[in-house]
Order: structure tokens, then C-alpha cells, then sequence
């Protein structure tokens, strides 16, 4: 690990940070050519890790004259495991799914001047400070061969609508290098607050930003915090909500890999503008890599003198204190958060007194989640005019999405508030993949509901999403085909919420679980159409009885699938059909006896032993396998194992 | 688990009241899950009850009070993996495996677990075993990874 | 004493009350299983839930964690509380049938049938019986322990209850009456906790009393002389 800030030296003016500026876009921008592989979770689940090795074998033996640098997540996950390489005076080029077998063959053609071109994602000229408000130009002079037709980084369809403020670090920083996050204008808004700004103008700018929490609920940070510092208490806390713990949404995860500082800078503002002092970071248990990262990086910021006592000379002191989640869905609620943090178990608890009054050993507690945190020092540098000028009236600003399920282009996306779904799936997201049909997406998680087509021109915004069913919740965005069963997945949602009920209310323990209930029977063929108002009274009580919001918007998937596709449940109900192919219990599996070359492969994986029929020799032609429908558990093995699509499901 | 090693596990969060999860993930990524001994050591020397040690022992995914076995395997089952298939991997599992989720094959050769999002969602099914992703997992596949694991 | 009106009815209640326990004083009945007023607040059953109209802004609440505040106006019987209610006693019952209890505040709030698969349950989950073992008597032998559906009331380890002292609180606490105790020639047993002591003996007059491990806890805590528990308390009066 190399940087300045390596055990010596204290932060204390601006000239300071000015120096370690430069020796970070001396790292960031070096002479020499870098070649940098990103190593975020997403990366290393498809072999980054065996990437960079094989790039550091390759490059001591030859002792060739290139730079290595990890970098974390650039959001287009689909396409890792993804290597950049970056040489004075040309284009900064992208690779995609990048294997260990051809990594070295991207450095050895690039120094012959040339790239390889099936590889290539993208180049870029120009990088984007959106913390300085400036851009950074490659000054590009040679041109490898074989870029042309590469399209330019602003023009991939994944990123042209993307305005990146929250990952704007993300893959274009070592994240264990903090001279490189000063180089690109980190902590100088904490320089700015706290040596040039009140307590009340921040969190006035803050308010005049219409920052809105990225957790979820969407509260207007700004109100929150000016509410916390009106708290009479000289201990007060400052939490970070990172149990992220929506399934399908890992956006907190790609800043805290990619870019743990950025937390850190927004919590230090905040602390100084609500007047807390301690702080602590609520990572999921789920996220080794994240947690490493963020106790590097606070151990970084306090051997710099960024945390600890007498920030950067201004009296302020704030320290912050990384916890560990220990797996459990509901600690995600501020509540039950604060009770993690005071070792007991994660139950809510009530809300008449707020948080801010009285939270985290009953002191006065704002909490945020990351990505709300990780805009705030951009706020401070580029302004609320500035901020409040992008998204809608009622959603200002931008929101990182996790674009995931059936959809071409999956991976990370932050965009405008007020981009429209259709835009997200078809113009970023590239469409449904196999020529199926788009049928909803999911956002919101577990607290969400689902879409429909109809109304995919909607504009992404908290209070429009909402208005349709569903929320803007963390940013999970589950897209969904024809081959999606709509009842299968209000079934997944609650069987998720019934586990990870904490169990104290009985309107959401026994609602969530009633609602499973039901839910499978209509799965396997034995529902009432009765059981539609059922699921609507008990929803109507989990949400309305329950202490906190994952009672509260439990029944939100299974209401919202039931608004917008109650034909699909009719159909499980009244003809025991699925059809999406999805419940097994409603399946048939059939073998077509004039397509079936009697290779027996069925019949050897059935685990069910249900298939029989005469194979095919050399010597004999066989009879065509049959399937007896009394043994058959519907488990699509066979389906899987046949080579000539002869089993038909229904 | 000596007693002494239950101590400096304590003593490095200062014996605070507070740091009882982190403690019992620390005593448990030692042990690979929490025996009944060590619990009760653990309340003795924190002035903990038992009651309370249990009750944070059975809500949480991350603690075990059941043994585990030498491999495990947690199979996605985030939305993402989900929609993909990721229960017919699961079933799947179950039926070579011959346990439920949550337990341990008779052998103490792998414990089936599921967890929910990795955070692959690309690479979906995925399944999770001794730390290392496995993903665009099919039924067919199953057999051959298994195997892989002694 | 602090204002506030239940059901247009005028009330007082001291600072740190709940309304529940307002209500209850005042003769307005609400009901509700896991409220006592000898531990604090839970709100796990959900039944005492009432509208509460504060600023202008009317929410369903439950009434037992509600601290009673000036100028607030409580609702206990409007439709929106009356559905709730019949909806989670309704579910209560479908998780214990066969509880008496249950059965009676079912009818009462005019649930007919349980339209949910019948559970075999007997513990409606209150949480009473830990609450007190806890605030209480100090002895802190169970608690709850798993999440969600999964939760129960039991021993840690599911094994017999260690600290139990066989005082009997819970017996006498539990709404639905599950908890039992019974006892045979010197020994007492708290039958849900498998827990069986052996009773101590009075020195004058040969009954057994109370169980030596109780006493035992008891000498411990209060630093009373070895002796103090050799005659029982009928004896030394």
C-alpha cells in the first residue's frame, strides 16, 4: 500500500491536503502505463482475483515497465471481470470479461501500441470531478491500433444516462489508497464545512439541497439532522445504515468497496453540523470485503488526524466506530439497529419518541444510510443550487440502482431522479434477454412491489413510485420476464419477511406467516378465490397493527402483484395452471414421443425414478421414453439433461 | 476452545456489555459454530445470563448453536438468483445431500445453508461454498461440484 | 397529573403511565394479554391497539406503550381498532386453540371461525412469564430465543432451566395458564421449564416449603446467615 499518509503525517491545513492532492494524481496519473483490474466482490466472483495474478507474474518475469492497481466496481457487473489501461497521451481503454488465460495478452498488445479488440468495452478521453466540478482531460496525442470503433465511454448505452455523484470513485480509485481520494477532490468539503461553514449553514444547505434518504424511507436528511442537533445532549451519535439488506441490492456494498472514504467525509460533516462526536458504521456480517476496506480506511483517516480529536485544526472531534451486523434483515430498521449496537437483539421498538431524541442508549441518534451519507461532501463543494437543480420537485438529486434479473445489462446504474422505467430496462439495461417479454420489475425489495408494463413510463421518484404501489426503497430493481410467475414471487417475498420477522408482533409474525400460508397453497393447486380477500384483510393488519415497517410494508408485494396481475392468481386458483411455468406443483412434464431419441439421459437423472423406456443401441433403435406422471416430482432435470428439447412443460 | 482463548477474545473488546455479538462471531469463525460450554463460559465471565447469550445465539443468522460440517455451502436465494432458478439449485442440493436447509449431512461432510443476496446477481444461481462463488449454476451441475469438495 | 380524554371522557394519568393503564383505572376496558402492570411495557399482542389523535394526526397505536401525554384524544372502540383486533385474536386463535382464554375473548369480540390452518400451540408468545423471571424475580431462567415464526418461549438449550428458582411467578403470570406446577412428596416441578427441585424442610414443623436452591439464590443475594431459611415463615410467626 503506498500513499503519503502512511503512518506519518497529520492533516492539519489546506496546503496539506493540497500536497497529498498532488501525490494522488501522481498515483492516479502516473508516467508510467497502469493497468488496473477491478477487484469489488462482483469482480472477484469471476476470477479478478486470478486476473491480477497472473498480471503480477506476468509483469515481474518480463520485468515489464507497467504499473498494477486494483480499483472497485464500475457498476457494469455483467461484463467483470474489467481491466483498464490507462498511458499518458492515449485514451484510457476498458476491457470486459477479462479471463486470466488473455489478461497478459492485453498488456503485450498494448505495448505494441495495439488493443484487443473483442475485449474492448470502451475508451474514454475525459473523466468527470464531480466533486470539483471539473473534468480531467487525457490530453490524448497516439491513438493504439485498432480503437476505432470502439464507442466512447458516454456512449455505451449502460452508462450514457448515467450521472455518477454517489460512485463517482468507484473503478477509477485504489480504494485502499487515500491519495488518490484527495486527488479527486476528497475532504475538501470537509475543509470547507469545517473551517469555512456553521453548523446551521450546513445543515441549512443540506435542507435547500432536497437530499432525501437513500435508505429507503426517504426523509429529508435535512430536517432530520436539524432535529437531532436541536436535541439537548452533549453525547450524541451519528450511525451509518450499512445492513443493507434487501435482496438483489448491493449498491451500499460497491461504495463501501469502492470507496469507503466517502462515508466516512459525509459522517464527519454531519457529526459537526448535528454536534455529535461519536459515530458508528452498522456494517451486514454478509460483507467481509466491505468491512476490510472501511477499517482501512478509517484507520487511514486517523493516522491522518481526518478523525480523532481536533480535525484538521478546527476543535471539531468526531471518532467512528465500525459494528458488525450478525445477519438478521430487521436490524436494518433504525431501531432495531440501535439495539444490535447495544447488544441485545434486533427488536424495534416504538417511535414515539424519534430517534433523534432519544436513540442509541437513549441519546439523540441520526442515522443515514451510506449512500445518503456519500453525497453530502459533494453537496457541500458543488452546492444545494447545484444538487437541487438535478431530479425531480419531490426527488432531488441522483439514486444508484441495482439492475438485476432478466435483464441484458446487469449491473450498478445511477441516475437521475426522474428517469423513466423504461428508460432503466430497455436504454440502460439493454432489454430482456432471449427475446422474452418484459412483464414487471421489482423495486423496493421485500418493502416493494412490482411494476407492470403499463406503467413503465413512470418516472422514478419516492412519491411516484409510491403512488403505484411500490417504493423507491434502497434501489433494488428486480426486472422480470414472461417466464417470472407473479404469484411465485409474492410467495419468495413473505417466505423472506417470515424468517426474518424479528417474532415480537403477532400482526406481522403470524400475518407474514399466514400470508406464506396461503400463498403456497394457491402455488400448488389448492386455492379459493376467497383466499384473494383474505390475503388483503391480513395484509391490511400486518401493515396497519405491526410496531415498525417490516410489518408495516411486508404485504406490499403480495398486494401489489394482486393489483396488477389478479388474472395470473385467477388462473392458479380456478384452472391450476401456472402460466409462467414456474409452480411446480401445477407443472406437467411430458416427453414428445416423435421428437424423443430414446438416448435414455432423462431417465438416468430423474431422481424420482419416473421416466422409463427402451434405449437406443448401436444395434436397436429404441421406444421413446415416457414419463409416469404419479412418480414425476417436476423438478426439470430431465428437461435440463435432454439435448433434443423433446421434454414439453406445461 | 480453551478458556483462555474465550478471555482474550473478551478482554480485546474490553469486556464491553455491548460487544457480546462481535465476541460470539469471533468465538464462532474460531469454532465454526458455538458450543453450549462456551456460551456458558462466556455468560460467567461477562455477568451475562445465559437466557439473554442464547436468545442472541438463536437470532442471528451469522451464530450457530449446531455443529457444522467440514464444508458449507450457502446457495443464493436473493431475488435476483431467485428469478433465475436459484430454489430448483437448492432442491436440487436437498435431494443429493439428503438434509434440509439449515443442517448437516451425516458424514459431517457439508451443511447446507441459505443466504440471501451475494451480491453476484450477473452470475445467478449462485451458490457459495467454503468462501469461493460458484455461479450460473445449473441442476446437472451439481454432482461434479460436489465432488470437488472432500 | 396529566390531561388527556379516552372515548370523549376526561382522564388523568402521571408522568411516565401509559394510557392502558389509565384506561384500565378508569374503568374503560381494552383488551390486551401481554400487559402487567408489575413489568415494564411490551406490545407483543397487538390487542390494546386504539386510534390516538395527537396535532390533528390520528394513528393506531398500542395503548400500553403509549405514554400518556397532555392534550391527546384516545380511541377505543372505532372500526379501524374494532377489525384489528378481531383480526389478531383471530390469528391468536388459530395458533392456539385450545387456550380457554382465547377461545372466550374470540367469541366476545365476535370472531366465529379461524379461517387458518389450526396450529397445536399453547404459548400465545406474550412474553409475560421471561418479563417477569427477568425484571422481577431476578432469576433470568428463560427467555425468548429464535426469530420470527421460529420464536418460543424456553430454557437456553431447550434443556431444563438452569436458574430457575421455582418461585412460581410465571405460573401465576402466564394469561393463558400453560405454565404448571406441580408438587410431589419434597419436590416441586415447574413443568414447562423441566424443572424439578427438592424442597427444603421446616425444622419446627416438617413442611416442605420452599426449594433449597431457591433459598440458597435468596441467602446469596441478600447475604442473610446460613441458618435464615431453617424455620419456615409460618413458623417464625
Amino acid at each position: 500500500m503506498r500513499g503519503v499518509t502512511e503512518g506519518k503525517m497529520k492533516i492539519r491545513t489546506k496546503d496539506d491536503l493540497e500536497k497529498i492532492k498532488e501525490k494522488g494524481l501522481e498515483s492516479l496519473y502516473p508516467k508510467t502505463t497502469k493497468v488496473s483490474v477491478g477487484m469489488a466482490t462482483c469482480g472477484l466472483s469471476t476470477g479478478a482475483g486470478k486476473v491480477y495474478e497472473v498480471l503480477q507474474n506476468g509483469v515481474e518475469k518480463a520485468k515489464l515497465p507497467i504499473l498494477l492497481g486494483q480499483t472497485g466496481c464500475i457498476g457494469f457487473c455483467q461484463k467483470e471481470p474489467v481491466v483498464d489501461i490507462l498511458e499518458p497521451g492515449k485514451p484510457r481503454v476498458f476491457y470486459q470479461g477479462v479471463t486470466p488465460g488473455r489478461s497478459m495478452e492485453l498488456v503485450q498488445k498494448w505495448l505494441d501500441n495495439k488493443v484487443v479488440e473483442d475485449l474492448l468495452l470502451c475508451k474514454m478521453e475525459r473523466e468527470d470531478w464531480i466533486v470539483e466540478g471539473t473534468t480531467k482531460d487525457y490530453t490524448v496525442r497516439h491513438l493504439p491500433g485498432g480503437i476505432d470503433g470502439t464507442p466512447h465511454y458516454h456512449q455505451v448505452p449502460f452508462y450514457s444516462k448515467q450521472l455518477k455523484i454517489a460512485l463517482r470513485n468507484c473503478g477509477f480509485i485504489n480504494p485502499d489508497l487515500m491519495d488518490e481520494y484527495i486527488a479527486r477532490g476528497g475532504y475538501f468539503g470537509l475543509y470547507q464545512a469545517l473551517l469555512g461553514m456553521k453548523p446551521e449553514e450546513i445543515i441549512e444547505m443540506v435542507k435547500r439541497s432536497g437530499l432525501r434518504g437513500r435508505g429507503g424511507a426517504g426523509f429529508y436528511t435535512g430536517s432530520k439532522w436539524e432535529s437531532c442537533r436541536r436535541s439537548k445532549d452533549d453525547r450524541k451519535f451519528v450511525l451509518c445504515n450499512a445492513d443493507e439488506g434487501d435482496p438483489g441490492a448491493y449498491m451500499d456494498r460497491s461504495v463501501l468497496e469502492g470507496d469507503p472514504h466517502s462515508v466516512i467525509e459525509g459522517m464527519i460533516i454531519g457529526a459537526y453540523a448535528i454536534g455529535a462526536h461519536e459515530g458508528f458504521i452498522y456494517v451486514r456480517n454478509e460483507y467481509p470485503l466491505a468491512i476490510q476496506k472501511l477499517r482501512i480506511a478509517i484507520h487511514q483517516a486517523e493516522e491522518a488526524g481526518l478523525l480523532g480529536e481536533n480535525i484538521l485544526g478546527s476543535g471539531f472531534s468526531f471518532h467512528v466506530d465500525l459494528f458488525r451486523g450478525g445477519g438478521a434483515f430487521v436490524c436494518g430498521e433504525s431501531t432495531a439497529l440501535m439495539a444490535s449496537i447495544e447488544g441485545k437483539v434486533g427488536e424495534p421498538r416504538a417511535k414515539h419518541i424519534h430517534t433523534t431524541e432519544s436513540g442509541l442508549w437513549d441519546k439523540p441518534s441520526n442515522l443515514n444510510n451510506v449512500e445518503t451519507w456519500n453525497n453530502v461532501p459533494v453537496i457541500i463543494t458543488r452546492g444545494a443550487d447545484w444538487y437541487s437543480k438535478i431530479g425531480t420537485e419531490g426527488s432531488k438529486g441522483t439514486k444508484v440502482f441495482s439492475v438485476v434479473g432478466k435483464v441484458n445489462n446487469t449491473g450498478l446504474v445511477e441516475v437521475p431522479m426522474g428517469i423513466t422505467l423504461r428508460e432503466i430496462v430497455y436504454d440502460i439495461g439493454g432489454g430482456i434477454p432471449d427475446g422474452k417479454k418484459f412483464k414487471a420489475v421489482q423495486t423496493g425489495g421485500p418493502s416493494g412491489g412490482c411494476i407492470p408494463e403499463s406503467l413503465i413510463d413512470l418516472p422514478v421518484d419516492f412519491d411516484r413510485l409510491t403512488e403505484a404501489g411500490s417504493m423507491m426503497g434502497s434501489g433494488g430493481m428486480i426486472v422480470m420476464d414472461e417466464s417470472t410467475c407473479m404469484v411465485d414471487v409474492a410467495k419468495y417475498f413473505m417466505s423472506f419477511l417470515k424468517d426474518e420477522s424479528c417474532g415480537k408482533c403477532t400482526s406481522c409474525r403470524e400475518g407474514t406467516k399466514r400470508m406464506h400460508e396461503i400463498l403456497n397453497e394457491i402455488s400448488e393447486g389448492r386455492g379459493k378465490l376467497e383466499h384473494l380477500d383474505l390475503l388483503e384483510e391480513l395484509g391490511w393488519v400486518t401493515a396497519e397493527a405491526s410496531l415498525c415497517q417490516l410489518g408495516g410494508t411486508a404485504p406490499n408485494p403480495v398486494l401489489s402483484t394482486i393489483r396488477y396481475f389478479r388474472k395470473e392468481y385467477e388462473e392458479h386458483i380456478v384452472n391450476k395452471r401456472c402460466p409462467a411455468k414456474v409452480c411446480q406443483a401445477l407443472l406437467h412434464h411430458r416427453i414428445l414421443s416423435n421428437v424423443c431419441t430414446s438416448c435414455g439421459r432423462c431417465a438416468k437423472v430423474c431422481p424420482a425414478e419416473a421416466i422409463t423406456g427402451k434405449q437406443r443401441t448401436k444395434k436397436e433403435k429404441g421406444k421413446p421414453f415416457k414419463i409416469d406422471p404419479k412418480k414425476c416430482i417436476h423438478c426439470g432435470m430431465c428437461f435440463e439433461a435432454c439435448k433434443f428439447k423433446a421434454i414439453e412443460v406445461e | 476452545m480453551e478458556n483462555s482463548e474465550v478471555d482474550t477474545i473478551i478482554k480485546q473488546y474490553k469486556g464491553k456489555e455491548s460487544a457480546i455479538l462481535a465476541i460470539l462471531q469471533d468465538i464462532q469463525s474460531k469454532k465454526k459454530y458455538l458450543p453450549k460450554e462456551i456460551l456458558e463460559q462466556v455468560s460467567q465471565k461477562m455477568q451475562i445470563p445465559v437466557t439473554h447469550i442464547f436468545r442472541l445465539a438463536t437470532f442471528y443468522n451469522a451464530l450457530s448453536i449446531k455443529p457444522r460440517g467440514r464444508h458449507k455451502i450457502d446457495v443464493c436465494l436473493g431475488t435476483a438468483c431467485h428469478v433465475r432458478g436459484g430454489n430448483k439449485i437448492i432442491d436440487k442440493l436437498k435431494r443429493d445431500l439428503g438434509i434440509p436447509v439449515g443442517e448437516t449431512t451425516k458424514d459431517k461432510r457439508f451443511t447446507l445453508e441459505s443466504v440471501r443476496c451475494v451480491g453476484c446477481c450477473s452470475l445467478g444461481p449462485v451458490a457459495v461454498v467454503d468462501g469461493d462463488v460458484y455461479g450460473r449454476l445449473t441442476q446437472d451441475k451439481i454432482p461434479a461440484l460436489l465432488k470437488e469438495f472432500k | 397529573m396529566i390531561p388527556f380524554v379516552i372515548d370523549g371522557q376526561p382522564v388523568e394519568g402521571k408522568e411516565g403511565g401509559n394510557v392502558l393503564e389509565v384506561a384500565l383505572d378508569a374503568g374503560i376496558e381494552i383488551p390486551h394479554l401481554c400487559y402487567h402492570e408489575s413489568v415494564k411495557s411490551y406490545g407483543a399482542c397487538r390487542l390494546c391497539l386504539v386510534e390516538v389523535v395527537r396535532r390533528g394526526k390520528s394513528r393506531m397505536t398500542t395503548s400500553c406503550t403509549y405514554p400518556v401525554m397532555e392534550g391527546i384524544e384516545v380511541l377505543t372502540r372505532t372500526e379501524k381498532v374494532l377489525r384489528a383486533r378481531r383480526m389478531i385474536i383471530e390469528l391468536i386463535l388459530a395458533m392456539c386453540p385450545g387456550d380457554k382464554l382465547i377461545q372466550d375473548m374470540a367469541k366476545e369480540m365476535g370472531v366465529q371461525e379461524v379461517r387458518f390452518k389450526k396450529e397445536d400451540k399453547d404459548c400465545i408468545l406474550c412474553g409475560l412469564c421471561g418479563r417477569v423471571c427477568d425484571e422481577v424475580v431476578g432469576a433470568n431462567a428463560i427467555q425468548f430465543a429464535f426469530r420470527g415464526d421460529r420464536r418460543e418461549m424456553i430454557p437456553p438449550f431447550q434443556g431444563e432451566a438452569m436458574s430457575c428458582i421455582a418461585c412460581g411467578a410465571c405460573v401465576i403470570v402466564c394469561p393463558v395458564d400453560v405454565i404448571r406446577m406441580k408438587e410431589e412428596g419434597d419436590e416441586r416441578t415447574i413443568v414447562r421449564w423441566k424443572r424439578t427441585l427438592k424442597m427444603k424442610q421446616c425444622k419446627v414443623c416438617g413442611n416442605s416449603f420452599a426449594p433449597w436452591f431457591q433459598l440458597e439464590k435468596f441467602k446469596e443475594k441478600a447475604k442473610l446467615p446460613k441458618d435464615f431459611f431453617d424455620v419456615c415463615y409460618t413458623c417464625r410467626t
